[in-house]
């Protein structure tokens, strides 16, 4: 999927400051429709900046970023109507702790699409099922392992019918033996062929899932590659100390 | 000698004075929690906002409450307001407005921590499924918060309901008053009659606070995250 024929998201030139503090620095990206991309990169490259920014959780200085013939680094936008088609699921996304899972998924759904209960319950049953957890849908958040509070937040997310999705570490607060149930989920959408934008420090799980690696350092994009390549023989002397200093934390 | 101890409690109305005086004090407690409620909310939102001599004030108020004791602030409304402006406040209404004060104070404080601890990721992933600012306070912030402040809420509600004791000292007739006139009444002919008018009292202190201790610690287990 390196030439996808429809490019769904389009970024140009997007920087982001704090403050004085440069951030990103010109990001340029195309993004086709069932495209897996994930961003790799040290911490404090920007990684989650840059997702932020494609929904709207934080403003952006200056680019563009085209989807559905809206520019969403404009003032303006609606992110409203915009988070409804880019889902995402973040480390700290939290379930609402005083509802059950399934009044968790169709919050959304009915107050802000304002879909039929029924028809929502249905979809939510069916996305609950599929990740093997329709047993728990009138459970407490409190009373779900982490691994289970995780994978109902991607049904959440889902259940809104988003065209894009955004990952950023979700698995990074888990207990290792929860990690791979939540990756097998996303793995799953992959296949079905959803777009998404997913960082995340499993590179063996960054390799699979990936049509193509972002690497990004310094609120740059440094390198754009196929899995393959990446890991293999990057083609960037940072990409290369990246993965060095990765399998030496891995020891 | 114990038996006409005993009898003092039915004798004439006494049993229906002694809970007639209980009403009082649980009136005095239930104005108070309402008004300090309504004005505790308001305070407390206050109390969120990014104005320095705002909060200065408030916390100073708070602290007012806290620092000295309620019994010098019935004092001072009831004895030292009342000639000082003219007016004859009544030692009831002197008491709701003292403890109303104290309600909203304290409520503030309830209100404003229940708000402070409120994380950023709830907000922010209410945000990214589209909904709205009214829609993030009506179905996330609010709903928290609340579920948060009720324990805090209850229980100085059971504070108010023991406190109230001192509002015989302004003349008030409550239930401890009205025990206090029985048992002058009924201690020559019985001398335990003070025993038994302060048990009974004693029980019903705890027939009122002990459902309201319980349902704070209820709320707070069931809530707590
Ligand atoms: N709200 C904020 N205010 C000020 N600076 C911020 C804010 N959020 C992030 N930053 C800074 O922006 C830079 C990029 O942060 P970001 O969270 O995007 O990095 P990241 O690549 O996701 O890192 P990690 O892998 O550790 O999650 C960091 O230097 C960070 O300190
Ligand atoms: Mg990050």
């Amino acid at each position: 999927m390196t030439h996808p024929e429809e490019i769904l998201l389009e970024i140009e030139g997007l920087e982001k400051s704090f403050g004085d503090r440069k951030v990103l620095e010109g990001i340029n990206l195309q993004v086709g429709k069932g495209e897996v991309i994930v961003i790799l990169g040290p911490s404090g490259c920007g990684k989650s900046t840059f997702l932020r920014c494609l929904n709207g959780l934080e403003p952006v200085q200056a680019g563009r970023i085209h989807y559905r013939s809206q520019d969403l680094a404009k003032p303006d936008v609606d992110f409203r109507e915009v988070r409804q088609h880019i889902g995402m699921v973040f480390q700290n996304y939290e379930l609402f702790p005083h509802m059950t899972v399934i009044e968790n998924i169709l919050l959304g759904p009915l107050k802000v699409q304002k879909r039929s209960r029924d028809e929502a319950q249905r979809q939510a049953e069916q996305l609950l099922e599929r990740v093997g957890l329709l047993d728990r849908k009138d459970a407490y958040p409190r009373q779900l392992s982490g691994g289970q509070k995780q994978r109902i937040a991607i049904v959440r997310a889902l259940c809104m019918n988003p065209e894009i999705m955004l990952f950023d570490e979700v698995t990074a607060s888990l207990d290792p033996e929860m990690v791979r149930e939540v990756l097998e989920v996303i793995l799953g959408l992959a296949k079905q062929g959803m777009t998404m934008l997913i960082v995340t420090h499993e590179m063996g799980f960054a390799r699979s899932v990936g049509d193509r690696i972002v690497f990004m350092d310094q609120g740059k994009i440094c390198e754009i590659s196929s899995p393959e390549q990446f890991f293999t023989s990057p083609s960037t002397e940072r990409a290369q100390h990246f993965l060095d200093i990765f399998q030496y934390d891995k020891l | 000698m114990q038996n006409s101890g005993i009898r003092v409690l039915f004798e004439g109305s006494n049993f229906e004075r002694l809970l007639g005086g209980l009403l009082v004090t649980i009136e005095i407690a239930f104005i108070s929690i309402i008004i300090g409620v309504v004005l505790g909310t308001i305070m407390g939102l206050l109390r969120t906002l990014n104005s320095r001599p705002l909060k200065a004030i408030l916390r100073l108020y708070l602290e007012a409450f806290r620092i000295i004791p309620i019994l010098v602030w019935l004092y001072v409304v009831h004895f030292g307001f009342s000639p000082l402006l003219g007016i004859d406040i009544d030692g009831e209404v002197t008491a709701i407005l003292v403890f109303s004060l104290w309600g909203a104070a304290e409520i503030g404080d309830i209100v404003r921590g229940g708000l402070e601890s409120l994380p950023r990721h709830q907000l922010e992933s209410g945000k990214a499924l589209g909904l709205g600012t009214r829609q993030l306070y009506r179905y996330i912030l609010i709903p928290q918060a609340v579920r948060r402040m009720l324990p805090g809420a209850i229980n100085l509600a059971t504070r108010m309901v023991k406190t109230t004791s001192l509002v015989v000292l302004i003349g008030v007739i409550e239930v401890v008053k009205i025990g206090q006139q029985i048992i002058e009444l009924g201690v020559i002919k019985a001398p335990t009659a003070s025993f038994w008018v302060y048990g009974f009292i004693f029980i019903l202190y705890f027939l009122v606070c002990y459902p309201l201790s319980r349902l704070s610690k209820r709320a707070e287990r069931r809530w707590q995250n």
